[in-house]
């Protein structure tokens, strides 16, 4: 009953930290409120947005190729495997020591953790392209080229955004480390409790979490806007069957 | 003049290149590497490894309990499989460093929060991989143990689950080596681990120290994945035999007849 109460007044705190504005622990101007959490949320998107933009730009392409190919099937599906075994903490650790801080340098550590999942399910995706579709789109005369952007990219598009999506949640979680590394992001709230107090912190977990979600959920949505009507059927089919 | 003092700058940068630095200077000047300091302080590692070694056998091995039940329950009633991919994906969507301070006013700094967090994590990756293996299995097989007269349970534990087997323990390897980084941050919950050595105090300066613990966390995730998959292997080396085995052969040793002199 006491915990409860305790765990209520923590939430009431954090919700009153992230609407109403109030003085700093340290020195300095006031913290919490409304403009300072829409300026971090900004800044954390900017930050994860440059981050998958340029995943994508490096991964797709390759992808595509490679799985347009059937070629290094081993060095793209384990570049997703490995991905995951890099520890995020050590890796902004890492750029820290030996490169340094800023915002060029965080995202380019976001990049490395956004390319494997994106890069290992394009090329998933397009390997498991129906090989009978393929045959008819080279037997109406499509070339290579359109073979790969206009038959497999689209029926492969479901995996890919798959793919975008464990991405995305990476990103957006490493993202809240980055003020470790001079970049103010919302993790700003979680690290430097010594400004923002426990209710700054848990303040800055909420927001952490439903920017997480809501990300989440629009990448979830493109995906089924993404999914061409035949596939959708076809599952609709599957699942009944 | 500043040609020859740029000369003597090479110089020196190249004489301080091959010079057999002493570990003193090493450290003085952050070197990326310095062996001595890492022989003379390895002991320092064997705590923050075994606590991290922890922080991912409990949280996998929760994580599989809870979404193995999940799974057998979702495979008696297909309704409950959407919610529970929907409320796995949200556990899954939480990063994990907002979770641990989520947790911080109901379960307070320290492993349970750490394990909490870390095993919510899992859930989704496990649970699926469980589902689609179990949904994977040959309609043909699930037929011939309905033929021998097998009830549901006996084809779930005797025909479905062996079948689904390596798609099982593939969803446990990522899980396990996933955690394996995620727990890197656990020592933001206060739980210790690897990640301890690179952020505690100065640390995330010292290079050294970072490569070192960041190392040792990736050879922890090699590790624990090669383990898994030498299970993989040994649990699955029947399917092989049976593939191998010409048709009219023997059948499957774990296929065998429900009977009593069995059960």
């Amino acid at each position: 009953m006491t915990l409860t109460l305790a765990v209520l007044d923590a939430f009431g705190g954090a919700v009153d930290f992230i609407f109403s504005p109030r003085p700093s622990r340290g020195s300095g101007p006031d913290v919490g409120g409304l403009g300072q959490v829409g300026e971090l949320t900004l800044e954390h998107l900017r930050l994860s947005g440059a981050a998958m933009v340029l995943g994508l730009a490096l991964a797709l392409p390759v992808g595509v190729y490679l799985g347009h190919r059937g070629r290094a099937e081993l060095l793209a599906v384990g570049i997703g495997n490995a991905g995951r075994a890099i520890p995020e903490l050590a890796l902004i650790a890492f750029l820290v020591a030996f490169v340094g801080v800023g915002f060029v340098n965080v995202t380019i550590a976001l990049v490395v953790l956004a390319i494997p999942p994106i890069l290992t399910n394009t090329f998933v995706g397009i390997r498991q392209v129906d090989r009978d579709a393929i045959d008819a789109a080279r037997g109406v005369g499509m070339s290579e080229l359109q073979i790969a952007l206009r038959i497999e990219l689209p029926l492969a598009a479901p995996t890919i955004i798959a793919g975008v999506r464990t991405s995305a949640i990476n990103v957006i979680a490493t993202a809240a480390i980055a003020p470790l590394a001079g970049v103010v992001t919302l993790g700003d709230f979680i690290i430097n409790r010594n400004v923002y107090g426990d209710e700054g912190v848990l303040a800055g977990a909420i927001l952490i979490a439903l920017l997480a979600i809501a990300v989440e959920l629009v990448l979830a949505a493109v995906q089924t806007l993404l999914t061409p009507r035949g596939v959708r059927v076809e599952r609709a089919l599957a699942a009944r069957a | 003049m500043s040609v020859s003092a740029a000369a003597i700058t090479v110089a020196q940068a190249g004489s301080d290149f091959f010079r057999d630095r002493s570990e003193a200077d090493c450290i003085r000047d952050n070197g990326a590497f310095c062996a001595g300091w890492v022989i003379e302080n390895a002991d320092r590692y064997v705590e923050p490894t075994l606590e991290h070694a922890f922080l991912v056998l409990v949280p996998v091995a929760l994580g599989f309990a809870i979404a193995f039940a999940m799974a057998v329950a979702s495979h008696r009633a297909r309704w409950l499989v959407p919610p529970f991919i929907g409320a796995t994906g949200v556990l899954y969507t939480i990063p994990s460093l907002a979770f641990f301070f989520l947790l911080l006013p109901i379960t307070g700094r320290g492993n349970v929060t750490a394990i909490v967090a870390l095993t919510a994590y899992t859930l989704q990756i496990i649970y699926r991989n469980i589902v689609a293996g179990l949904a994977n299995v040959p309609a043909d097989a699930k037929d011939a143990g309905l033929g021998m007269g097998m009830t549901e349970r006996q084809l779930l534990w005797r025909v479905e689950m062996p079948l689904a087997l390596p798609e099982i323990i593939a969803g446990v390897r990522v899980a396990t080596v996933t955690t394996v980084a995620l727990a890197s941050l656990a020592v933001f919950a206060g739980a210790g681990g690897l990640g301890n050595e690179i952020i505690a105090g100065s640390a995330i300066t010292f290079r050294t120290g970072i490569v070192v613990a960041g190392s040792l966390m990736i050879l922890m995730a090699l590790a624990f994945d090669l383990l898994l998959l030498a299970i993989q292997r040994h649990l699955g080396r029947w399917r092989v035999a049976g593939r191998e085995r010409a048709a009219g052969a023997p059948r499957l040793r774990r296929l065998r007849a429900p009977g009593p002199e069995r059960a």
